[in-house]
């Protein structure tokens, strides 16, 4: 690992002003994902600026129809939360799914969701639950939110508060567990929102997506049958040494269907 | 540049000065000397270096030593009673040949640890999905699981 020097942030204020005064900085969070990227060597921050000691950036609230979860709140504690297990069961169980329990004690939602790894979870919770990630700047809609591989619509220097997940009638998530890391090999999300459903789709692509065609066929019928025959389009998919994007593509369309199946059970 | 450190590591107080890029892990073995806590991977998969952080199970390789700061460690030179008695894992681990090389013992004894506090009365299945970031390379699991599960039930009826 190269070195570099090393900052508590007192409060986001003194976050957002070191992110300005040094030179190469990067925020650190539970640093499940940044301490193995510098200990490979992909990455040379200048300077980290650690968020652990921001007492405002931790915990959950039930806020009318919205569940918000503060960026520093890890997969652990948004997995064992009472609040979000009776509000959005399958939040609680995609936190719970996440790595292992070592992982899930120091990873957090803010880490997770700002470096929108396409094999990550969170990011198909954030876009199936329509939820809404806050900056120390602005409001970003999920909509917005996921732009590439690894890529989202924060600007340099901005900082994820909280993410406001929008409550719904009934959401399921499921996912192809890689086996050694835990990370999805294809995830989906299905929510339904009175006469509107979402499914959204983590591992496949670069980023997350939505599936409108599944969407459109749910909000119809909402029914196993409605997306058993709605094939994706291998083409903009992800394929690597795990598995085809042509395998991907028909992972979308079985786990779909299961999260249909289970939600109509 | 070097940083002024201080933590509790079982139960005293330790400072040190250290690179920010130095490791908990290494922290602990090297600074303190402490090399219960081992390093299988260093890739955070492994789970040979799993610590407690304020009671709760963590990956020390995954750490940097400056992340600690002012907490409590728990490393497995820490888990027996001060006259030398087994921590109830320790013991169980024992006898249900939880072991081979041992080059995993500390970690798994220090998740399963963890694993009794979250999950009292844990079942098979969920030990063993509670065991996903701990690797073993010799014994199978099967002698882990069933320690776990018998120290688990130990240290709740003691608590009772
Ligand atoms: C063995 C292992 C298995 C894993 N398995 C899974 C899995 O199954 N599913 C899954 O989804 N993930 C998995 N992960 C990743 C894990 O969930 C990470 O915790 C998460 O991706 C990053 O969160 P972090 O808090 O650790 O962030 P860090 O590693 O601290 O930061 C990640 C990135 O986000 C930036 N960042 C952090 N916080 C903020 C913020 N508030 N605002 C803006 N930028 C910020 C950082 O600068 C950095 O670039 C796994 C990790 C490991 C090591
Ligand atoms: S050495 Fe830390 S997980 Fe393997
Ligand atoms: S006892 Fe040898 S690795 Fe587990």
């Amino acid at each position: 690992m190269h070195n570099f020097n090393y900052h508590h942030a007192a409060d986001i204020a003194d976050a957002a002003l070191k992110l300005k005064v040094t030179v190469e900085p990067k925020l650190l969070a539970g640093g499940m994902t940044l301490l193995p990227t510098l200990k490979n060597r992909l990455a040379q921050p200048s300077d980290l600026i650690d968020l652990a000691k921001i007492d405002g950036l931790k915990g959950i609230s039930v806020e009318g129809k919205e569940v918000v979860v503060k960026a520093m709140t890890t997969h652990a504690v948004v997995a064992a939360s009472t609040d979000v297990r009776k509000a959005i069961p399958a939040l609680a169980d995609l936190a719970d799914g996440i790595g292992d329990p070592a992982v899930r004690h120091r990873g957090t939602i803010g880490g997770s969701v700002a470096n929108s790894d396409p094999a990550a979870d969170y990011p198909a919770g954030v876009l199936g639950l329509d939820a809404v990630v806050e900056t120390n700047e602005r409001k970003i809609n999920a909509d917005d939110f996921f732009t590439g591989l690894f890529e989202t619509a924060l600007k340099p220097g901005e900082i994820i508060t909280a993410v406001r997940f929008k409550i719904p009638d009934r959401a399921h998530y499921m996912k192809f567990r890689h086996p050694a890391s835990g990370y999805a090999v294809v995830g989906v999300m299905v929510a339904q929102y009175g006469a509107k459903v979402r499914v959204a789709v983590t591992g496949a692509g670069p980023n997350a997506f939505r599936v409108r065609a599944m969407e459109d066929a749910l909000e119809k019928s909402f029914a196993p049958a409605s997306v058993a025959n709605i094939k994706i389009p291998a083409g903009d998919l992800l394929g690597d040494i795990h598995c085809s994007a042509e395998y991907r593509a028909h992972l979308v369309n079985v786990y779909a269907r299961r999260c249909v199946e289970a939600l109509v059970k | 540049m070097e940083y002024n450190v201080q933590m509790t590591v079982n139960g005293k107080a330790v400072s040190g000065k250290v690179e920010a890029r130095t490791l908990l892990v290494q922290f602990i073995r090297e600074h303190l000397r402490l090399t219960g806590t081992h390093v299988g991977c260093d890739t955070t998969q492994c789970g040979c270096c799993v610590i407690h952080v304020d009671g709760v199970a963590m990956k020390s390789c995954t750490m940097l030593a400056l992340q600690a700061d002012g907490k409590s460690i728990l490393t497995i030179e820490g888990l027996a009673a001060a006259d030398g008695a087994l921590h109830p894992m320790q013991q169980a681990f024992r006898d249900h040949h939880g072991l081979q090389c041992g080059f995993c013992t500390p970690g798994m004894v220090m998740m399963g640890v963890d694993i009794a506090r979250r999950l009292p009365g844990a079942d098979e299945k969920t030990v063993r999905h509670q065991l996903e970031g701990n690797i073993c390379r010799c014994t199978g699991y099967q002698g882990i699981v069933e320690a776990i599960m018998d120290a688990s039930a130990k240290m709740h009826a003691a608590k009772a």
